[in-house]
């Protein structure tokens, strides 16, 4: 069987195969910064996680007589006007900016990726009126919006995360009507439907699989904005309200004390700073890693 | 041998600015059980739109205008386009494989995941079940450590490569009928020749049928029984293999047989090219398409809508009303 035979030479010449996650990694840690912005997010993850056994004290009570103290060995970051402990505030903090992030995002993800795929499938009717509610929507600026909505609903994490899902969803239906309409017109596609796949089923196993990677670097890139945005909600007292502990508030209650304890206000909003560079910094990598046009090069 | 597939009369347009586009006008053909059909004709003839009308796959500006796709007793065309019982014959019944390996797998899924998808779908296999018999399809188009290499991604094998699993797609739920829409065009000829030699031997023993589209002449002429021969979406002339080859009479196929070179000729004789062009399908005479670009016409040609298949010998029919008989001896 001369056939077999030129197949099995094919096989056997054909070169060592490199893992896809292997390439992944190098790629994704190959600069020193997103390395940075890995290890200060999973420490921020950490912090959030374990925020109860890490605060040194609790959070939202304070010792009156303690009010306003420097850092010194007792409060490393000294206190506010209600001595309540700044460090422990800050960790609680972090719990707060992760969680408003990582749910904001998980939310307005999953609907505006599955307006997107419906749009861009279908098209006709369907898109033209999921696609142009999305662009009213973004026709506001991201932070205008999620005010308008947080100052409608009222504060909390509950109003503030659907207020921000709101305001972000749009993106993501962007995102994925383009990828929708463009891989769709692929042979494959056309391939599917001639085995006879249902539309949900080309919509979910084969369409969705090849968005993903642009949706993931989407989502990190967001949720530095989206941590930025609940800070922003919460320094104008709109967002999470006292006693709870957002660095957005700190900020807020810590600025009146500026000349007296400049720390109150610095340390959250480094904080922001901190998260925000992080985020972004690992959607670069992400980008990086995930795009196939960079295969080969990096 | 029963007649399996039985299309009449299809019509498939599209509406474009500038008119209607009648891509299959009034095609009819039919295939038997465990036979090998060809149709063969030019880029833009109606060739594969009429097959993608068969599976009810084509979308919007296009539409199927009227006809009968009669399969197993039921007209096809009554069933909704993307309903469930469309796509229960939609690679169950009638798989289809395309032209171009290099695009026609989902690139960001094994080549294991795309072909255990439809036994899982048509057959309900489970997934243990189903990924051996994707490992025996795999290893039965010829792709030889199977077990290796069902967890490769489509970019790891080359086109032939993709093409045989693409075989092995279309036969995996053992259809009745397999349509290979220009199967061999995108691929270089030793490839080709391996790949129909391989289709011919798998449809063998699936027992399917094959339906092969092509603009290739030698493709069929080896392997198919049957050949329709298609010219501005209308079957121009069909007979057996014996019949085309050896006794074309319909002046396109004399034409296309002219500009193929033979062993038989003697040294030195030139190939003679179809002149002109094929014409814009848009708001075409009721005249015979060919009529610009044949030599053969006569007076009625001009003043007489195009003639209906007329039998000249046997199985062997014809659209056209010179004697092409007579001149070409």
């Amino acid at each position: 069987m001369t056939e077999k035979n030129t197949i099995a030479e094919e096989f056997q010449e054909a070169p060592p195969r490199v893992s896809e996650w292997r390439r992944f990694w190098r790629v994704f840690l190959q600069r020193r910064i997103v390395i940075f912005g890995m290890v200060v997010l999973l420490i921020l993850v950490i912090i959030a996680i374990f925020a109860n056994f890490l605060a040194p004290y609790d959070p939202y009570r304070g010792e009156m007589e303690d009010s306003l103290q420097q850092p010194n060995s007792t409060y490393w970051l000294g206190t506010d006007i209600q001595g309540r402990d700044t460090l422990s505030r800050l960790i609680f903090g972090t719990r707060t900016a992760l969680m408003v992030g990582f749910v904001t995002v998980g939310i307005a993800a999953v609907i505006g990726v599955t307006l997107g795929l419906i749009a861009g499938y279908f098209g006709g009717i369907p898109s033209m009126i999921i696609m142009r509610i999305m662009d009213a929507l973004m026709g506001f600026p991201m932070l205008i919006l999620a005010m308008l909505f947080a100052a409608v609903l009222g504060g909390g994490i509950q109003n503030v995360i659907i207020a921000l899902s709101i305001a972000t969803l749009p993106a993501y239906a962007r995102v994925m009507n383009g990828l929708t309409l463009s891989i769709r017109e692929n042979d494959y596609i056309m391939a599917e439907q001639a085995m006879g796949s249902s539309n949900i089923r080309i919509m979910l196993g084969h369409i969705l699989p090849n968005a993903i990677p642009p949706t993931i670097v989407l989502i990190t890139l967001q949720l530095g904005g989206i941590i930025m945005a609940e800070a922003a909600l919460s320094f104008l007292g709109i967002g999470i309200k006292p006693p709870g502990a957002a660095w957005g508030a700190m900020v807020n209650d810590g600025y009146r004390y500026l000349s007296q304890n400049p720390v109150l206000s610095f340390a959250p909003g480094i904080a922001i700073m901190l998260v925000v560079f992080a985020f972004n910094m690992v959607g670069d990598g992400l980008r990086d890693a995930l795009d196939p046009r960079l295969r080969g090069i990096l | 041998m029963a007649e399996l597939l039985q299309v009449n009369n299809l019509v498939t347009q599209f509406k474009t600015e500038s008119g209607l586009v009648k891509a299959v006008d009034g095609v009819s053909y039919y295939i038997d059980e465990q036979e090998i059909v060809g149709l063969v004709g030019e880029s833009g003839c109606g060739k594969s739109v009429s097959q993608l009308s068969v599976m009810q796959l084509i979308s919007a500006p296009g539409e199927i205008a009227g006809g009968e796709v009669i399969f197993e007793g039921r007209n096809l065309l009554q069933y909704e386009a993307n309903g469930p019982e469309m796509r229960s014959v939609r690679g169950a019944k009638i798989a289809m494989i395309f032209q171009e390996p290099m695009t026609s797998l989902n690139p960001v899924l094994t080549i294991g995941q795309q072909l255990t998808e439809m036994l899982q779908l048509h057959i309900k296999m489970d997934g243990d079940t189903a990924r051996k018999r994707a490992i025996e399809l795999m290893s039965m188009v010829g792709i030889s450590g199977a077990e290796n290499r069902i967890d490769d991604y489509p970019h790891h094998f080359s086109g032939g490569m993709r093409q045989r699993v693409m075989i092995a797609m279309g036969l995996s739920c053992n259809p009745k009928i397999l349509i290979a829409d220009e199967p061999t065009t995108a691929l270089d000829v030793t490839t080709q020749a391996q790949l129909l030699e391989l289709m011919k031997d798998m449809v063998q023993r699936f027992r399917t049928s094959l339906v092969i589209v092509t603009h290739n002449l030698g493709v069929v002429a080896r392997y198919a029984q049957r050949i329709y021969i298609m010219y501005a979406g209308r079957i121009v002339e069909s007979g057996t293999t014996k019949d085309i080859f050896a006794n074309p009479r319909h002046p396109y196929t004399m034409g296309l047989l002219k500009c193929i070179p033979r062993l038989d000729e003697e040294e030195g004789t030139k190939l003679v090219p179809i002149e002109g062009l094929p014409p814009n399908l848009i708001n075409m005479p009721p005249t015979c398409a060919f009529l610009p670009r044949c030599s053969y016409r006569l007076e009625k040609c001009a003043k007489e809508p195009w003639p209906p298949l007329t039998p000249v010998n046997g199985n062997h029919y014809i659209r056209c009303y010179a004697d092409t008989k007579e001149k070409s001896k």
